[in-house]
């Protein structure tokens, strides 16, 4: 694909964004302009699907194919989408309560498949369009409007349920980190299958700096992790802290200090087919463990789409029917003159 | 064929066939109908099966019927039967009621031990007493003469026992006169893969015919009518394989690639099954993980070109509205079957009813109009899915087809048709000049209201739809108040034209009448039957079956009010006479009306529009 033949601007059209000034919204759609700029598919090749919620307006601000449909239920339209027009790259957006809570079941269902969309979930652990309730990924004891006194339930995390449920891509990204938001939904386009990008997303409005004591500069460098496919799983604000083995689980050292060298530093392996280091590497939360963020596995499977394809390429070649009135003729008849 | 003694002649007979589910009453009952059809007798069938998959071997819960009318004039599978076979006296505690006066039961004398009668609840050890039935009852030893036929065969006890089912077969194949050769051709289709059960079968229908036969002194014999028929290509089909193969008819007249999304449910999961197979003409389906998830799946497929179906039955039509809603908003074609059975909630699954209409037609949130079309037997299922398909895609909306469990899986003779005898259908597209970038995607064509449809890929139509309201000209979101009005209006108006895509309503038997039967979908067989009744003795009475149910035919109105009685008979407590009624308030409407899960009996029928001509 040439990567030059398209600039950011082919993919805006020209709707005023609608999103409260500050939002994390904001950030996220001006990476993906420019993350479909870099993959180089074109507009008229590209279907934006969405649920509902604020995130799921962003189809009205591409200059693509579209389609704002109803709550939970863009995953379960956008395979239907692929696999009718298995040619389109298509991308999902969808919030945290509509691909989580309303749209759970088709957000395992659509990565069990290993259908080739690119998810974009943007995780802002609220209900923004109904105005601050707390949502699947809200932490216990969160207070809302619909929890006065905190809820009373575990949060969902969202790595945890697509590993769940047997996924084969997952990136994480926060709106503020625009270079490494467009480096994971680049890497989530390229990928064959399910791709899930979570993006830590901060509403202005209803849960401002929900996600502060991770990503605020201060210390963003030191309870964060940036990993890349075979490189060192290094961080912090001088790039000497690191992560290692103990035992079955993961540690974070300094490099040089209590014994620990670079070599004792993993490599990070995107790629391989297991998901144990994956999921341990997923589930870091920033505090104990910097959050990791960039592409945490991306591993090629059979793509649901492709072998409906491949299937139904076989079959026509096998049976040979050119027409509905062959099929039934090869069958049980008999003849009246 | 040697000459039979005491012969009756008959334009239709009707024959039960019921067992065990285990029995293989269905395959037994379809190779004697497939047979009948062959020798052009018109047939319908009627398989009357348990919910439950196996219920405990001879209990009275786990009676399998499959009902057949085979003759001419035959609309039906017939009220009550002329022959009953009952494989055990669970069958027949069950089935002996659908026996008219002067039939014939024949029954496996094996099958009635002790242990067989207590299984089935009888107290006594004589179940034909017990039972107070006075017809004839030809006990015939069908376990030991089948084991007889196979004694060398090598088979064991448990196979040569499922082989019961063909030696009845094979006796009421003597008994109607049916050719034996013509059931081998059908046995060996069913077990093309299993010479050795073949081989078998082929035995066992030779002994029961053979000992049809021996004893037949002591049994009348039957010639059945056969009708002038449309020269061609036939075929047996049940509705929900029609349903089927009228979507890939539909696919080939547009040029739209078949899309269903679907989930598992009594009694629509044939039309998946059958559409799974046809991946040998390119159809794509694709069982989802929820009733939701099938009809957003074909929302989406539709959105990307496809001619999208989701299949279904009544509580998953429930689960399926708001998805509908979305697709009446985006003004998408999409296909919704819902193979009606008995409700609410999970109800009879098995059995059918019409009681979805107010669903199909009103079950979503706002003014959420859509069309509404339902074929009227068996082999309608095929013309109305066709159609269901050709509205959708011509006039850019969603249409609900509701067949019913009834003519689902009722089967019937078919004539294959030819490939130019369905119309081209002409999808709305965006006119190549469209595509410059310049189009809004409601801007719709003047005359029929239908918006254009730009197939994702098309350079220069790239737009965006959703379930929010647009703006009438722009497309663009609108919370305008007079232009929500505006475009509500436009959603309607365009659903009220499809009127004058479709045809004028029909009447039927006797048109100088002043009553006027009606009925929708799937009754026709019955009330036409009790139509041509009545008017046969004397009552005479106009028929009126509606296939399209919204928008109604444009003379509705002119034709109810060509009568002084209108009767609506339905499946239902009166959903399609309130319908009617509220559209034509001056027109004054009598209603017939059952809701036992079971179809119509044209007798009961006759008797009600009788006592209602009789009271004004």
């Amino acid at each position: 694909m040439e990567e030059t033949l398209y600039t950011p601007a082919n993919f805006k059209n020209d709707q005023s964004v609608r999103w409260c000034a500050g939002c994390g919204d904001h950030a996220i759609l001006n990476t993906l302009h420019k993350a479909m700029a870099t993959v180089g598919v074109p507009p008229h090749k590209t279907a934006v699907i969405s649920g509902i919620g604020c995130s799921s307006r962003l189809p009205y601000y591409m200059n693509t194919y579209g389609f704002h449909t109803i709550h939970g239920r863009a995953a379960a339209i956008a395979t239907g989408f692929k696999v009718a027009n298995p040619d389109m790259t298509v991308w999902q957006i969808s919030g945290d309560g509509d691909g989580l809570a309303i749209g759970g079941n088709h957000f395992i269902h659509a990565v069990r498949r290993n259908v080739d969309i690119n998810m974009l979930l943007f995780n802002n652990k609220i209900y923004g369009l109904t105005k601050g309730q707390y949502s699947p990924t809200s932490e216990r004891g969160f207070v809302s409007k619909s929890s006065p006194y905190g809820t009373t339930e575990d949060p969902f995390i969202p790595a945890e349920l697509v590993f769940g449920a047997r996924g084969n891509f997952f990136a994480r990204s926060i709106d503020v980190e625009l270079a490494i938001s467009q480096e994971v939904m680049v890497a989530a386009a390229r990928h064959r299958g399910t791709s899930v990008v979570e993006i830590l997303q901060n509403c202005m409005i209803f849960n401002n700096g929900i996600h502060n004591d991770i990503v605020d500069r201060a210390y963003r460098a030191e309870r964060t992790i940036h990993l890349r496919h075979g490189e060192k799983m290094l961080f912090g604000k001088d790039g000497n802290r690191g992560l290692v083995q103990d035992g079955f689980l993961l540690k974070a050292v300094t490099v040089g200090e209590d014994g620990y060298t670079m070599d004792d530093v993993l490599v990070h392996d995107a790629h391989t087919p297991s998901n144990f280091l994956h999921q341990q590497l997923a589930m870091m939360d920033g505090h104990e463990l910097p959050l990791a963020i960039g592409v945490i596995r991306d591993v090629a499977s059979p793509v649901y789409n492709d072998e409906i394809d491949a299937q139904v390429a076989a079959v026509k070649s096998k049976k040979g029917f050119d027409s509905l009135r062959d099929m039934i003729m090869a069958g049980d008849h008999w003849h009246v003159d | 064929m040697e000459e039979k003694t005491n012969v009756k002649s008959l334009d239709k007979v009707v024959v039960r066939f019921s067992g065990d589910s285990g029995d293989g009453m269905q395959l037994a009952g379809n190779i004697f109908t497939n047979v009948s059809a062959g020798m052009g007798n018109q047939v319908s069938t009627f398989p009357d099966y348990p919910a439950e998959i196996r219920a405990p071997q001879g209990s009275l819960s786990g009676v399998s019927g499959f009902q057949v009318s085979v003759g001419t004039g035959v609309y039906t599978p017939g009220d009550k039967c002329d022959v009953l076979i009952a494989m055990n006296p669970a069958a027949l505690k069950q089935n002996v009621k659908f026996l008219r006066p002067g039939g014939v039961i024949i029954t496996d004398i094996d099958s009635f031990k002790e242990s067989d009668l207590k299984k089935a609840l009888f107290e006594t050890l004589d179940p034909i007493k017990e039972l107070g039935i006075t017809a004839q009852v030809v006990e015939v030893p069908v376990t030991s003469l089948t084991k007889a036929a196979l004694a060398d065969s090598g088979l064991d006890n448990k196979s040569m026992l499922k082989c019961r089912n063909i030696f009845a077969l094979g006796l009421v194949c003597w008994l109607f006169d049916r050719p034996i050769e013509s059931a081998l051709h059908h046995l060996k289709n069913k077990f093309a893969k299993k010479p050795a059960i073949y081989e078998a079968n082929a035995r066992v229908i030779a002994a029961g015919y053979d000992y049809g036969s021996n004893i037949h002194a002591s049994v009348s014999t039957y010639r059945i009518e056969t009708d002038e028929i449309v020269p061609g290509d036939y075929t047996d089909i049940n509705g929900n394989t029609a349903t089927a193969w009228g979507l890939i008819m539909a696919s080939e007249k547009s040029g739209r690639p078949l899309f269903l999304g679907s989930y598992p449910i009594t009694p629509a999961t044939d039309i998946l099954h059958e559409l799974a197979k046809r991946k040998d003409l390119g159809v794509r389906a694709c069982q989802m993980e929820d009733e939701i998830a099938g009809v957003c799946s074909a929302i989406g497929a539709s959105f990307a070109g496809d001619l999208a179906v989701t299949s279904t039955s009544g509580p998953g039509l429930a689960l399926k509205g708001e998805g509908i809603g979305l697709a009446v908003m985006a003004e998408l074609p999409l296909v919704v079957i819902d193979v009606q059975r008995g409700g609410p909630s999970t109800g009879l699954p098995t059995k059918t009813e019409q009681t979805d209409l107010m669903q199909a037609l009103y079950g979503r949130n706002g003014e959420s109009p859509l069309a509404v079309v339902a074929p009227c037997s068996p082999t309608d299922c095929f013309a109305m899915a066709f159609e269901a398909c050709r509205i959708a895609i011509e006039h850019m909306t969603p249409v609900i087809l509701l067949s019913d469990a009834f003519i689902g899986n009722g089967s019937s003779a078919w004539r294959i048709p030819e490939a130019d005898e369905y119309p081209e259908i002409k999808p709305n597209y965006l006119p190549a000049e469209r595509c410059d970038g310049s189009w809004k995607p409601y801007e719709r064509d003047p005359e029929t209201q239908v918006r254009y449809w730009a197939i994702p890929g098309t350079p220069g139509a790239t737009h965006r739809i959703g379930g929010l309201e647009k703006d009438a000209v722009t497309g663009a979101i609108s919370t305008d108040p007079v232009n929500h009005e505006k475009m509500v209006k436009i959603r309607r108006e365009k659903i009220a034209r499809i009127a004058n895509d479709i045809p004028l309503l029909e009447t039927l038997c006797d048109d100088t009448a002043d009553t006027l039967l009606v009925g929708w979908g799937g009754t026709y067989g019955h009330l036409y039957t009790a139509a041509r009744e009545l008017t046969a003795a004397g009552r005479p009475v106009a028929f009126a079956q509606f296939r399209y149910i919204n928008p109604l035919p444009a003379n509705t109105g002119e034709v109810l009010r060509r009568y002084r009685r209108v009767i609506v008979a339905e499946l239902n407590c009166g959903q399609f006479a309130d319908y009617l009624q509220a559209k034509f308030p001056d027109v004054k409407i009598e209603r017939v009306n059952k809701i036992q899960g079971q179809p119509f009996l044209v007798s009961e029928v006759v008797e009600a529009v009788t006592k209602i001509m009789e009271e004004n």
